[in-house]
């Protein structure tokens, strides 16, 4: 029998920090290694933030050394992997060939299967709906030791609960993919400063036809007038002849990273005015053209490794909700001047807007509308009354919060805004669970 | 292209390499015990661009076999550019369950095999008058050490006759690198605690990658600050030694 060393922080937010089980996964061939008494729970890289990734006192099932390809069509962009393949992996072998991910999010060090389980969006979310809508198959191992092909027209009902699933359903041991054609590595498109959130959304608007991708960094501390300033960004993959004509050669970014857990939170009032409006005025001039690598402008983060230790050892909740399209302007003012007013939340504020696309998954996140995310270092019981307060405001709205990132909202708040949990309760393995599942889903 | 043969190509570190090589458009020919992985590998290679992947399951401690298992080798490729010897074992040595009998059948799986494979591998690339001959050796072979001396002991035999073939065959073109990794994160290693000087397979993969691909021939220490380390090692007092 393989060996469980123990994690002593297994989510990107270390917030619950809970010691850990993880039993690697040597092979997708290989039964199940079910223990007799305790729940398991597929753990792909540890990037979801909040506590959907941990199951105290059970088992993770570690999928990391189920990195293989198995077939890839370079003249179709359909892909076959393992469901450990991270994305960083298949950005490597299909961006060369002239493919990129159809979707993806703000980081690339996850895995495929874990990008499944939680239906990822991206910023090409109004264009390209969430990562779900591109799966083409999977199979699902399940504890039964059954080995279950999914698809739309193939278990169609477990491929729906798979996907935004949480990992609940079973292991997602291979997946068929269709990638997005991408003639270069670049974004081109422009960086645009607004000084409010009616600004951002005029902005938003006249951008969603023509630019597949469009993003928003908000300043979380402007008030009155002036809330919801920010940058707005919007690209569309740039062709080789942009490339060539603008001269960039791509470099190779400085390996930066965050060494060691300081004692404390280095985000905090001290740090977080200056940051923030050394952001919003580095930018001069009102609209500048850009070309992006992609790196940079879907991955800004991954440059410094570690970079979730700049909170502290006490951790941060990152905390994403949309709001439904019909009341967005008013619900994320709201949201803006409550966050304002605690003078709490994050260097990075991302605002954007999504689009119509019906996700496939049950408990699929996204919805039309604004959805807005954030991280706040843990200050204690303040920062969580905080986002009790965002969440009635969103709850109100019939908004919903995003489960990857979440360690707190209520039970209530979720099957509030979730009405398909009761379906997907069905398909939950029974010999799977989370911390988030006992939490939030309940049996 | 290059013609790569390698015997426990499911090692993670084997594997690393391998997917170096892939995506240069490289030809393989892959031997390891567990035909299913055999399988998965050679299907991730090709998608990562390998020419081609011809895969062979059996016991590498038959020597009897190996003879036999390199001319296919040798004619499955057409010649052999480089050649990977990485199976081998890491016994969990206790003093209490140690014996002649068990101490001679590790001594069969990680030093007769891979001494027999070399001596044919010699002679195939001596006729070729080219290539280049990779042996996983460890750092464990630089020094005895109650721990692990029986592995040391195996890994310090591979090394002294990879680095003795070295001198022997550059004249003729012919390298010879002996890999000395340090911790290594793999399957063989799943079981110990990782602190700051643990490096992961594809770390080690990236580096032996280079090395043969910059002609490199002799010892290559993976990470490179092993050197350092096993140079303090190989001469701290003895005291020190007989904790570690």
């Amino acid at each position: 029998m393989a060996v469980s060393p123990n994690l002593p922080r297994a989510s990107w937010g270390n917030y619950p920090a809970e010691p850990q089980e993880l039993q690697l996964l040597r092979t997708r061939h290989a039964p199940l290694p079910l223990r007799d008494g305790v729940s398991h729970l597929p753990y792909g890289q540890g990037r979801s933030y909040g506590d959907s990734c941990l199951n105290t006192g059970g088992v993770l099932l570690g999928t990391s050394a189920l990195d293989h390809f198995i077939a890839f069509d370079d003249t179709t962009g359909v892909l076959t992997c393992e469901g450990g393949v991270t994305l960083a992996a298949i950005i490597d072998l299909a961006l060369p060939r002239g493919w990129f991910l159809p979707v993806t999010p703000g980081t690339k060090f996850v895995s495929l299967g874990g990008a499944i389980a939680n239906d990822v969006h991206g910023k090409n979310h109004h264009s390209a709906g969430t990562l779900g809508a591109h799966v083409v198959s999977f199979e699902l191992l399940t504890s039964d030791g059954q080995r279950r092909p999914c698809s739309p027209s193939e278990n169609a009902g477990l491929f729906a609960a798979t996907i935004g699933g949480l990992g609940l359903t079973g292991l997602i041991t291979q997946a068929t993919i269709r990638l997005a054609p991408a003639p270069s590595a670049f974004l081109k498109g422009q960086s645009i400063k607004f000084g409010n959130l009616d600004e951002f959304f005029a902005l938003s608007e006249a951008s969603v036809p023509d630019y597949a991708y469009t993003v928003s960094w908000i300043d979380c501390l402007g008030t009155g007038a002036s809330i919801g300033r920010g940058i707005f960004m919007r690209a569309n993959i740039a062709s080789a002849d942009d490339v060539v004509a603008s001269g960039v050669k791509p470099r190779a970014g400085l390996p930066l990273a965050v060494p060691i857990m300081p004692p404390l939170s280095l985000v905090n009032q001290l740090t977080l005015r200056p940051f923030n409006w050394a952001y919003y005025n580095r930018q001069q001039a009102e609209q500048v053209d850009k070309l992006w690598h992609y790196n940079s402008f879907h991955y800004p983060l991954d440059a410094i490794s570690h970079w979730n230790r700049i909170y502290g050892p006490k951790g941060l909740l990152q905390y994403q909700c949309v709001v439904p399209r019909a009341d967005e302007r008013a619900v994320s003012r709201a949201l803006f001047a409550e966050i304002a007013k605690s003078g709490q939340g994050s260097f990075l504020v991302v605002f954007k807007t999504f689009g119509p696309r019906v996700s496939p998954g049950l408990l699929s996140f996204p919805m039309e509308g604004a959805t807005l995310a954030l991280d706040f270092p843990i200050r204690g019981a303040s920062t969580f009354a905080l986002l009790d307060r965002l969440d009635a405001i969103v709850s109100e709205a019939g908004g919903r919060i995003y489960a990857a990132k979440d360690a707190r909202m209520s039970a209530g708040a979720f099957l509030h805004a979730y009405p398909r949990l009761e379906e997907f309760r069905k398909f939950i393995d029974p010999r799977f669970s989370s911390n988030f599942e006992r939490r939030v889903i309940g049996k | 292209m290059q013609r790569i043969v390698i015997f426990g190509a499911t090692s993670g570190i084997a594997e690393a390499t391998a997917r170096e090589f892939a995506k240069t458009g490289a030809s393989f020919f892959l031997v390891g015990r567990n035909a299913q992985a055999l399988g998965d590998i050679a299907a991730d290679l090709k998608v990562r661009g390998a020419a081609s992947v011809e895969t062979r399951s059996g016991d590498l401690s038959l020597l009897d076999t190996l003879p036999t298992l390199c001319q296919e080798a040798l004619s499955s490729l057409g010649g052999i550019d480089v050649a990977l010897i990485a199976h081998g074992t890491l016994p969990a040595q206790q003093t209490s369950t140690w014996n002649a009998r068990n101490t001679l059948e590790f001594l069969q799986e990680n030093v007769s095999s891979q001494v027999a494979l070399m001596s044919e591998l010699r002679l195939i690339m001596m006729a070729q008058g080219r290539g280049t001959l990779v042996i996983l050796s460890s750092v464990a072979g630089d020094r005895g050490r109650p721990s692990n001396y029986i592995y040391g002991s195996a890994k310090s035999l591979l090394s002294t006759l990879g680095e003795g073939m070295a001198l022997e065959l550059a004249p003729l073109g012919i390298k010879v690198l002996v890999v000395k990794p340090g911790f290594v994160d793999t399957k063989m290693t799943a079981a110990f605690k990782k602190g700051a000087l643990w490096a992961s397979a594809s770390d080690v993969g990236t580096l032996i990658f280079s090395a043969i691909r910059s002609g490199k021939s002799g010892v290559l220490y993976a990470p490179r600050f092993w050197q350092l380390i096993m140079l303090i090692i190989k001469f701290a007092p003895s005291f020190l030694v007989r904790r570690m």
